[in-house]
């Protein structure tokens, strides 16, 4: 035991998860703390906007497997972090928010700067905790890595009042942590083992979907081992995407609203379907009523208030996606006869060279310019997206190759996520080259950040499909309300070349394909972050496209 | 969102600390499940108490509810308790206006048929407690209506299961 400050026991237990660096911004609230940041080894990231101190540390944990962690001062340095918070939620992404608050004594007295953040994050986290002394505060940070970083995954807020921060008192470290209603299933019940391989012995469609879980957990080769194994072709989400190579042959692309014509249409063919790590929503389903009605399913996941919640699988099996399948691929090695499939597979390679006549890949489109991207990246280049147009072109046409390279704010859809996370993506893998993939509507909500981006020398590259207007609003305005565009003209979209240089970044804007990928090669050999500016066309859609409440396979291609 | 179906008992043993209440509630809330009554105390164990739910639905709703409660990191436990299996009580608090003095003896009367007790006398009311599964509770309420009832006070359901069965934490 050690008599310190509450401000010094809690930079210490940071020190003892293993915190290299914190995204936040300083505040009356969480001076203290700051002040012991001062003399800390811990890097601390001037960001300039709380929310993207929360997605920097969202895309940092997303790109590194590791909990990032963001602070924020009381009031709207806490209510600015929410956006941020929500995101990680649905996304399930270990983060671990600090926020400063008024004195104990003036708790519930509407004080200066004083929100309920408590109240406020409790349905967006995984749990919650506010310090009532010092001498708790190392006990509630090892408390709050632990539940962000195991069994599903997802953010803790800590809420230090400022006089906790000041307190003196003896402090212990290393003095574990209790939780006794938190004890995450991680291990694959035999018997619900039993019945899934018997399923997949007998399956002659056999289909997997994997989402996000499959890359929590680190079971991408667990994924593909069962997958060769079973021939069983794989199916991602837009948060499965990395879990699989997609230049595999068993690779179909991603699934769901704005998924591949291949995927849309073999995995409604199933008769047996693997979901792994995946909650099944809507975006990935379409009408979930009719969705694989003829298949039986069997669903992996960790958390088991997503088993069952939106589709009841025959086989439920509540446990980590990489136990559970190679529990499966023990069992099925022993007994199964490997069998060709020479007819799935025949259906499948036609469905793929059907996609590949249909899609149409020329001129300043997106598709085209994406997939001439794709080209020149190293395998390891790690991608993030806005949200929208921008979003579902990455989606469909930036090929995955590796886990943690593709990171896009699938639950929330939050615009302005991208830039903030390829931030802390870059901090996370310094050596690979990070690309956010933008929208001129997304980029503008959280562009002020190319100044934390250019202060903090974390070079990146801002792709910026300019279409000036809210494309997917449009898009869906074009498609379902007769074409009468609301409020989705963006009007005077700032130079980004002149804004890109203005915080002292690099601005370039292309007018061909040929120029967009010279400016890409000069951008990542860049040591300050380049925003490319690619003006393309407000009526272009993104196909193809299952429409809202149809079944996947009711495809819209233009 | 009003359900249709039928009744169902939700018991949890809790962590015995502000705001579990608060997340509990707002987790019914936030997924639609409707409340129809809820009582908290203490446990049979330290710094534990038990929350008792009543809910309307069907088993697919109420598999949910149990899923939604475990994830909470401050619930330690969650049973659903079989009503052949169950002991449930209500406690109601009823004022009666007797200012007519006839109704008096009448009020208790009644009370003492249904095992309850006048717990407060005043010139012109009485409070009657009576204990009792729900429905004997909204069967007395009723008795009392035609004589001046004034106010109403329920705890709502608290249960345990019969037996050495128990939802009690390992």
């Amino acid at each position: 035991m050690v008599k310190m400050t509450g401000a010094k026991a809690l930079i210490e237990s940071l020190k003892r998860q293993k915190v290299e660096v914190i995204f936040g911004i300083p505040g009356g609230a969480v001076l203290p703390i700051y002040d012991v940041l001062y003399d800390s080894d811990i890097k601390h990231i001037l960001m300039r906007h709380e929310q993207c101190a929360a997605h920097a540390s969202d895309g940092y944990a997303r790109a590194s497997g590791r909990v990032g962690v963001c602070m924020a001062t009381s009031g709207p340095g806490a209510t600015n972090l929410v956006t941020g918070i929500a995101n990680a939620y649905m996304d399930s992404s270990p983060i671990v928010a600090l926020t400063g608050n008024v004195p104990r004594a003036f708790i519930g007295k509407d004080a200066f700067q004083e929100t309920d953040i408590v109240g406020v994050t409790t349905p967006i986290t995984k749990c919650n905790f506010q310090i009532k002394n010092a001498k708790e505060i190392s006990k509630i940070v090892n408390t709050a890595f632990y539940v962000a970083s195991t069994g599903r995954p997802g953010p803790v807020l800590i809420d230090l009042p400022k006089d906790t921060q000041t307190e003196v008192d003896d402090i212990e470290f290393d003095n574990g942590i209790i939780l006794r209603g938190y004890k995450p299933n991680i291990e694959p019940h035999p018997l619900q083992i039993e019945k899934a391989v018997k399923l997949l012995v007998q399956a002659e469609k056999p289909v997997i979907i994997a989402g996000g879980g499959v890359i929590t957990s680190g079971a991408p080769q667990e994924l593909l081992a069962l997958a060769e194994l079973l021939v069983a072709p794989i199916a991602t989400t837009l948060m499965g995407k990395g879990s699989v190579p997609e230049n595999h042959p068993l690779s179909l692309g991603m699934l769901g609203m704005h998924g591949t014509i291949t995927a849309n249409k073999i995995v409604p063919e199933a008769d047996v379907l693997l979901a792994v790590g995946t909650r099944f929503s809507d975006r990935s389903t379409g009408k979930v009523e009719t969705f694989c009605r003829d298949a039986k399913i069997i669903h992996i996941d960790i958390d088991a208030a997503e088993v069952g919640k939106n589709i009841r699988p025959h086989v439920p099996i509540v446990a980590d996606a990489k136990l559970a399948l190679k529990a499966i691929y023990d069992r099925l090695i022993k007994s199964f006869n490997k069998n060709e499939r020479s007819l799935w597979m025949n259906r499948i390679q036609e469905q793929k060279k059907q996609q590949a006549e249909m899609e149409n890949k020329d001129g300043m489109t997106p598709p085209h310019l994406l997939v001439e991207l794709r080209k020149i990246l190293p395998q390891d280049a790690i991608i993030t997206t806005e949200v929208g147009q921008n979003q579902m072109w990455s989606a469909l046409y930036l090929k995955t190759y590796k886990p943690r390279t593709f990171i896009s704010s699938g639950g929330l859809g939050t615009m302005g996520f991208g830039f903030p996370a390829s931030l802390g993506a870059k901090v996370a893998c310094p050596d690979v080259p990070v690309l956010d993939i933008a929208g001129d509507g997304s980029f503008i909500m959280t562009e002020q950040d190319l100044a934390t981006s250019v202060s903090w020398n974390i070079p990146v590259t801002v792709i910026v499909l300019n279409n000036s207007v809210l494309g997917m609003v449009a898009q869906w305005q074009r498609m379902f309300y007769n074409r009468r565009y609301s409020a989705i003209d963006l009007g005077k979209i700032p130079d980004f070349v002149k804004l890109a240089e203005a915080y002292g970044a690099q601005g370039v804007r292309v007018g061909s394909p040929e120029e967009f990928i010279k400016a890409v090669k000069m951008a990542m050999k860049s040591e300050v972050t380049t925003v490319i500016d690619v003006p393309i066309s407000s009526e272009q859609n993104v196909f193809p496209m299952v429409p809202p409440g149809a079944e996947i396979d009711k495809i819209m291609i233009g | 969102m009003t359900r249709e179906g039928r009744t169902y008992i939700v018991s949890a043993i809790v962590e015995h600390k502000p705001g579990v209440l608060y997340s509990v509630s707002n987790m019914f809330r936030r997924r639609g499940f409707n409340i129809e009554t809820i009582t908290v105390g203490a446990s049979e164990q330290k710094d534990l108490a038990r929350l008792t739910v009543t809910i309307k639905g069907d088993e697919r709703m109420v598999e949910q509810v149990v899923k939604q409660l475990q994830k909470l990191i401050d619930v330690v436990k969650v049973s659903i308790l079989d009503p052949e299996y169950t002991v449930t009580r209500e406690l109601a608090l009823v004022k009666i206006s007797t200012l007519d003095t006839k109704v008096r003896s009448d009020v208790i009367n009644y009370t003492e048929i249904f095992k309850g007790h006048v717990v407060d006398v005043a010139h012109d009311s009485l409070v009657v407690e009576i204990t009792g599964d729900s429905d004997k509770i909204n069967a007395f309420i009723e008795l009392m209506k035609p004589f001046g009832l004034k106010e109403i006070a329920r705890t709502g359901i608290t249960a345990l299961s019969r037996g050495m069965k128990s939802a009690r934490m390992e």
